[in-house]
């Protein structure tokens, strides 16, 4: 197949290089060469939102996102989210939620309930239900999903 | 705080209804969690299939010279090369049918047919179509009542494999699509239903669906001349393990199997999926071989069963039903897979929660030219549901009964024989029917609404035996510092099992839940154990680990009088090991093993005093509203209510109920493969819609009984199915309620609906 190339771009912060070929995805570079399984495909259409990624701020499907676009871009992943002493609120509200069964759509889940509150601080049910339409759970944690949500509404809410 | 060994006793039941978050919840909410289709090992490489086109062929030729050219390529494989090394290349579970790849005939669409192996996927993927193949086209059967009958054979010899009595008699049978046929009699149908008051006779339909887990089948098979490792995504370690040493020839202990999390599995990552074919390809490749499909190929991997049920029943002038009938045919495919069980354990319960003296139930499990079937979340309890909750319906509104008084004044209650001679019990059927009339307002009357949008509510209510007999094997390790770990093989695919069996470990040796380590399944660490389906883990498995932590237990107490303790001592644990060897050396292990009782159904009659350890029993109310100008269904208010005995996690037995209820909602009101001539029309999630946020219902009630299984581990059974029973056809009753049209196969949607109200007004649509 084709040449490679390299790219430079910052992952949750940290400049790196990847030497990736012109097909290769997003999903594909973030596994094969970081280790980072968080997004991971599964429609391969960009309709269940398991491989969302974030890229200069804005959510994307990365099994539809060829990996060179990439190159000089600022990439956030949901292994950015945490520390070790610490999960995200919104990671944090979905353990006490239960909002996940499998697990396996939870990071897209996740990453896009960030920067749904991130744009929207006290979101309403029906513009969650609508800004996460795009995110499948075929567990069906969707009630769990928007308790998550209502629990960091509230929670910030709080003096 | 160290364990010690006689705590107070306040700390008894603290771990035993508690909502414990799930023990690997960090793991997941991080995105670090490990699953099979994203693993990778050093030296791994990708195989990719070549798949049939035809529906059912002889093949004549297959062409893989232009794949090997490509470059990069490093085998292409044909059934040729699998017979070099796995001379007998064919698996099953109930029949040995299926071959490693496509063996002289194809019989699905989809079938494997080639692999070509590759280090790059990709590589993989533009060699696989480059392969061409001819085949002899041959008739092709799809449908299952037409398999019953038809000159059209799947297979020309039926080999069915060692583990199951009742298909002995099909060994080498020819000229039939028949996998088993299943037989429960009781009283005399005949008689009984000649003399009966009114008499009802319908069919109902179930369409072909699919598990769709959104982490598809993978399994990286690592072959050595000695031993051989499995990575895999299976429901089922112990059964592969077995299989694979079968096909090898070799012991179980040269074969490990080791499960990561599972993207969730409904019962498709059962048996053998993937790992066969991934054996072959690293056996041929000496290397790691990964074998992981695209979502597009789940459709051609296992689905549920689609099923024809033609049901009569006899009503004496009380409104009793005094006869009923059930002959079900289950679509299998073109590989018996689980089938014949599915067709055994669910035909059991065809005639329903009700008590009936004279009953007769014919069930057949039929090989046909589409995508095979197994098990998906109820063992086939959905499909028979489906059907007799429908027909219960229409009976009540032809005999001018409330359904609601029509199911009492049928339901079977405890202390009685069920339909197979099993006499029920813990099994409160009045009770949950109480419950969901309460829930439901079911005294009140309802407003059905006027104009174009009509209102109508719905229940149904459905009982289920669990798979038996099977085997649970657990294994409880206590450290020299207290602390513990649990072995056991029950597979965590997201319906929280390591989270309750941890609690189950932790209420025996007094320590908090979340301090117990579950390790991960891995079948050179983690006993045997029969699979995680049917809901029969929580109280077989359950059991086990019970029985296991109690050994640990009372060794420890043994350990105590061993060094001098007192009686009633309560010595830290770790101050306990310091005292026998010295330092912090040393474990106690505690071993469990539970088999449930089980009588062989009778042949030809299926009766049986003991042919379930325990009953799972829910019930279902539904709220519609129907646009009559589109034929648009709206779910107003869904109430789920089971009885799962003591919840062990409370928060994870409602979520299970929801997600299996939700789930099935897909099922019902719009999910279906469309299959034309054999080809699946929609395999992708573009074409083939499944539930989303919008899909959930306005109002959701998902409610147990509180109830204690006599017989459950702490008085707790399964959970993970038994709200899937009842939403189709309580939907369907309300859609009938508000608009007086009756629908006898799913899926629900605005055009089945808009077509019944055209029919029903004398000006049916013209068909597709």
């Amino acid at each position: 197949m084709t040449t490679a190339r390299t790219i430079t771009f910052k992952l949750n912060g940290t400049p790196v290089t990847a030497d990736i070929k012109p097909h290769h995805n997003l999903v594909e570079l973030l596994q094969s060469q970081f280790g980072l399984t968080g997004a991971r495909e599964s429609c391969g259409q960009g309709l269940c939102g398991c491989c969302t990624v974030v890229v200069n701020g804005l959510a994307v499907s990365g099994c539809l996102y060829l990996a060179a676009f990439v190159d000089g871009a600022e990439v956030a992943t949901v292994e950015g989210l945490d520390t070790p002493q610490a999960l995200s609120p919104v990671q944090q509200a979905f353990v006490e939620a239960s909002a996940f069964q499998c697990g396996y759509c939870t990071p897209g889940m996740i990453m896009m309930v960030t920067q749904l509150l991130g744009e929207n601080p006290d979101p309403t049910e029906e513009e969650i239900k609508h800004y996460l339409s795009g995110n499948l759970c075929r567990c069906a944690t969707y009630p769990e999903v928007l308790d998550a949500v209502k629990r960091i509404r509230l929670g910030r809410r709080l003096p | 705080m160290a364990a010690t060994l006689n705590p107070p006793r306040a700390t008894a039941g603290s771990q035993i209804g508690r909502s414990v978050p799930r023990v690997e919840s960090r793991a997941k909410v991080t995105g670090r969690a490990e699953y099979t289709h994203t693993m990778r090992l050093p030296g791994m490489l990708h195989a990719k299939i070549f798949r049939s086109t035809v529906a059912h062929g002889r093949i004549r030729w297959i062409d893989t010279s232009a794949a090997k050219r490509v470059p990069g390529v490093m085998h292409v494989v044909t059934i040729d090369d699998v017979l070099k090394v796995l001379p007998d290349p064919y698996y099953g579970p109930a029949f040995h049918d299926q071959p490693i790849l496509a063996h002289e005939k194809v019989r699905f669409v989809g079938e494997p047919v080639a692999a070509v192996i590759a280090a790059d996927p990709h590589i993989a993927e533009q060699a696989v179509q480059l392969i061409t193949a001819d085949y002899d086209e041959l008739p092709a059967v799809y449908d299952e009542v037409e398999a019953l009958t038809s000159k059209i054979y799947v297979h020309d010899r039926l080999k069915p494999a060692q583990a199951f009595a009742d298909l002995k008699h099909l060994k080498d049978a020819r000229d039939t699509n028949v996998a088993l046929d299943y037989r429960l009699r009781r009283g005399d149908f005949d008689k009984a239903y000649a003399a009966a008051e009114h008499k009802f006779e319908h069919e109902f339909k179930t369409q072909k669906v699919l598990h769709l887990s959104f982490e598809p089948f993978a399994c990286i098979c690592d072959y050595k001349d000695d031993h051989v490792t499995f990575y895999d995504s299976t429901q089922g370690p112990s059964f592969v393990r077995i299989e694979m040493a079968r096909l090898l020839g070799w012991p179980e202990n040269k074969v490990r199997i080791k499960v990561p999390y599972l993207g969730s599995g409904y019962g498709s990552k059962l048996y053998i999926k993937l790992e066969a074919l991934a054996l072959a390809l690293s056996m041929i490749a000496r290397k790691p071989v990964k074998v992981a499909l695209t979502f597009e190929e789940m459709f051609y991997q296992i689905t549920r069963h689609p099923c024809t049920f033609r049901i009569k029943s006899g009503i004496d002038a009380n409104g009793r039903i005094v006869a009923r009938k059930c002959e079900v045919f289950w679509n299998g495919g073109a590989y018996a897979d689980i089938g014949p069980r599915v067709t055994q354990k669910a035909g059991l319960t065809a005639t329903g929660p009700y008590d009936i003296d004279n009953v007769w139930v014919d069930s057949y499990a039929l090989y046909t030219n589409v995508t095979p079937a197994g098990a998906l979340r109820g063992f086939g309890v959905p499909q028979l549901v489906w059907a007799y909750e429908s027909h219960m319906d229409m009976m009540a509104r032809a005999l001018n009964i409330d359904p609601a008084e029509f199911r009492r004044r049928n339901l079977l209650h405890e202390g009685r024989e069920h339909a197979t001679g099993q006499l029920l019990e813990d099994a409160p059927l009045d009770t949950l029917l109480d419950k969901l009339l309460e829930r439901m307002n079911w005294s009140e009357p309802l407003d059905k609404g006027s104009g174009t949008v009509r209102r109508g509510r719905g229940i149904a209510i459905a009982i289920k035996a669990v798979t038996s007999p099977t085997t649970s094997v657990a294994i409880v390790n206590v450290a020299a510092d207290g602390s513990v770990t649990l072995y056991c093989g029950t597979v965590d695919m997201g319906q929280g099992s390591d989270t309750a069996m941890a609690q189950l470990v932790g209420e025996i040796l007094d320590v908090p839940a979340e301090s117990v380590r579950v390790i991960p399944r891995d079948t050179d660490a983690t006993p045997y154990d029969m699979g995680t389906l049917g809901s029969r883990s929580l109280f077989h498995m359950g059991h086990a680990v019970r029985r296991a932590a109690e050994e640990a237990r009372d060794k420890l107490k043994a350990l105590a009088r061993e060094v001098g303790e007192p009686d009633g001592s309560n010595i830290p644990v770790s101050a306990l090991f310091e005292k026998r060897y010295g330092m912090q050396a040393g474990n106690v292990i505690g071993t469990g093993v539970f088999k449930a009782d089980y009588v062989p159904p009778a042949p030809g009659t299926g009766q049986s005093p003991q042919v379930t350890p325990f009953w799972l029993i829910s019930a279902a109310g539904a709220e519609v509203e129907v646009d009559t100008e589109t034929g648009h269904v709206k779910i107003a208010k869904l109430v789920n209510i089971v009885d799962c005995g003591t919840p062990v996690n409370p928060k994870a037995v409602e979520t299970q109920i929801s997600g299996a209820a939700l789930m099935h909602l897909g099922f019902t009101m719009f999910e279906k493969m469309h299959i034309d001539g054999g080809q699946v029309t929609n395999a992708s999630l573009a074409d083939y819609k499944i539930p989303g946020f919008h899909d959930v219902p306005a109002v959701i009630e998902n409610l147990y009984l509180d109830h204690h299984q006599a017989n459950g581990p702490f008085g707790a059974k399964g959970v993970g199915e038994v709200s899937t029973f009842c939403p189709s056809p309580a939907i369907a009753n309300a859609i009938d309620d508000a608009i007086g049209v009756r629908i006898t196969e799913m899926p629900l949607n605005a055009e089945t609906v808009f077509r019944a109200i055209r029919a029903k007004q004398g000006m049916p649509l013209e068909d597709e």
